[in-house]
């Protein structure tokens, strides 16, 4: 690579831009859905005055939150209070460089591939990048000069480190089964069956730990405004205020990419559809053009993001937030060693499959799996009626 | 010059700077954070040498995990602020002398043995079989096994003591 290949340099920047212009789009239009529907849930109407169904209301909120007075509390740490919403934002969109969102296409005589970067690390990457997000918190609530705000901010990082560890577990069950940590290796073995199917559990426990890495309800402790006021972002308003906003969505669109490429096809079409007109590899002439369907890439990534989405809005709507120290035992007790189970029992599964040559193992995975699952919520459900049996 | 070395002359001054502030720095919690810009710094000397899964293992581990782990105890104990510590009399002559007797074992080994003809490895043949993951993973299991089980015994004996001695107090109660 040389710094001369001027436009390798141009289709960087271009597909940049793109992205980060889609997680902007993403955000502002993420806060209307995820509004409109906790309302439709709540029996409520929601945002419909702005623009037809609300479509503008985003658009009004940003105005509003660009007028408003920023204050910097007295005694704050000025320094870390004006960096802690950027050091929050940049993790959130750099995450999402290495998510492919389709296969390629060629213009202008040479091959666009759509991912911006394609490293042998991938998964790694994604891990190394989600362990650093924590910081802005961190520094948002200690830098504030207040009680709650630093709450918030230990609550997160202890929360963070804890179902990191789970995180991790969850995506080595993927690399086992895609033999590879590339994404694009990841979205391609998927082709026949997604690994949702192969894995159910591990694709459970990976929805549980990316819920409480991006702080969302039941898990938002950081944020618990009965309990911290708004926890670690409570001193910051106006535009710094939006940062925090935004990162949050960003990090939640992110994680639902990341949810569809190692668990739901990535941007591939339904397996039953693969030899079909709608695959993506698919080739079709229109007269004398040859028409590949890479452009079906994107919308499936996309259908699939928002079907994520509105799980974790519903996720947000049905359960309440659990208590503190119930979300450290259950990160800890439960999800730890239910996932090195599931991550044990894929490996054998595989290695067994391998070697015999007999999918019997292949589908013994799932099975095994699903009933480490069935036994573990055994377990809590018992815990709970003991617990509740000692109170009455 | 080429892009490698700019890249290299800019991070080593980064890192090196990063580490000065990290010692010279009187509030502890922006210590914790120039030593974490360090960590980033020399995970990325690892991508310039082609080795990525140790950068990306160098910064979850390190900036990821242990130093947050580090920010998390230095804000729950409040021990950001530093007094003004009293100087130990013999602390400065003593750390200049153990600086110089490092830069001095260090310089002999750079002129003596960082050449084509020395017994230092040139880093391509030890960094080519570290970027591809199976054979990273096929080392650790066959020719490093035992320093491999060894270090994974340790690390449950130390997690096995933190979890021993939070217990201490229940066990005091009865």
């Amino acid at each position: 690579m040389m710094l001369s290949d001027w436009t390798l340099w141009l289709e960087w920047f271009i597909k940049s831009l793109v992205l980060i212009f889609a997680l902007l789009g993403g955000f502002a239009y993420l806060t209307w859905y995820e509004r409109r529907a906790l309302a439709r849930i709540q029996s409520r109407i929601g945002p419909n005055r702005a623009g037809p169904q609300g479509l503008l209301q985003p658009i009004a909120d940003a105005v509003k939150l660009i007028f408003k007075e920023e204050l910097v509390p007295a005694r704050a740490d000025k320094l870390l209070f004006f960096w802690a919403p950027i050091i929050t934002m940049v993790p959130s969109i750099i995450l999402a460089a290495i998510i492919p969102w389709g296969t390629s296409f060629t213009a202008f005589g040479r091959e666009i591939k759509l991912y911006l970067a394609d490293i042998n690390v991938g998964v790694l990457y994604l891990m190394s990048i989600a362990s650093i997000a924590v910081y802005g918190i961190v520094l948002a609530g200690w830098s504030s000069n207040n009680k709650y705000a630093m709450l918030g901010g230990l609550r997160s990082s202890a929360q963070m480190i804890s179902y990191e560890l789970t995180l991790g577990l969850s995506f080595v069950t993927v690399i086992i089964l895609a033999d590879s940590m590339r994404l694009i290796d990841i979205v391609n073995s998927q082709r026949d069956i997604w690994f949702v199917v192969v894995q159910p559990v591990g694709a459970v426990i990976f929805w549980i730990a990316t819920l409480a890495e991006v702080n969302r309800a039941p898990f938002d402790m950081p944020e618990a405004e009965q309990e911290l006021t708004a926890g670690y972002h409570s001193e910051y308003s106006g535009m710094k205020f939006a940062l925090f906003f935004m990162a949050e969505y960003q990090k939640m669109i992110v994680i639902c990419m990341i949810a569809a490429t190692l668990y739901f096809g990535g941007y591939r079409e339904f397996p039953f559809l693969s030899n079909t007109f709608f695959s993506v590899d698919h080739t079709w002439t229109l007269g004398s053009w040859q028409i590949t369907n890479w452009f079906l890439g994107p919308i499936y990534l996309f259908l699939k993001v928002v079907v994520l989405l509105f799980g974790m809005i519903w996720v947000r709507a049905t359960w309440p937030r659990i208590r503190y120290d119930r979300l450290m035992s259950f990160g800890w007790k439960i999800l730890l060693p239910l996932s090195l189970a599931i991550a044990f029992i894929t490996a054998v599964g595989i290695l067994l499959a391998d070697v015999s040559n007999n999918p019997v193992f292949f589908w013994a995975i799932p099975v095994l799996s699903i009933m480490a699952g069935l036994f573990t919520v055994a377990v809590i459900y018992r815990e709970l009626r003991r617990k509740a049996y000692e109170r009455a | 010059m080429t892009l490698d070395l700019a890249l290299f002359l800019i991070l080593a001054l980064v890192a090196i700077a990063a580490a000065l502030g990290m010692l010279l720095s009187r509030n502890a919690v922006y210590s914790a954070l120039f030593l974490v810009l360090n960590f980033v710094t020399v995970a990325v000397f690892y991508l310039l040498l082609g080795a990525p899964f140790i950068a990306m293992a160098q910064i979850t581990v390190y900036a990821g995990a242990i130093m947050v782990l580090f920010l998390f105890v230095i804000m729950l104990l409040g021990a950001e602020r530093l007094p003004d510590a009293k100087v130990l009399p013999w602390q400065k002559p003593l750390a200049y002398g153990l600086a110089f007797v490092l830069a001095a074992e260090a310089t002999y080994l750079f002129v003596t043995r960082a050449r084509p003809e020395g017994d230092i490895l040139p880093p391509e043949a030890a960094v080519n079989t570290l970027d591809n993951l199976r054979a990273l993973g096929i080392a650790l299991f066959s020719d490093y096994l035992l320093p491999f089980e060894v270090t994974s015994i340790l690390l449950l004996v130390a997690m096995v003591g933190a979890i021993l001695l939070t217990k201490k107090e229940k066990w005091e109660r009865k």
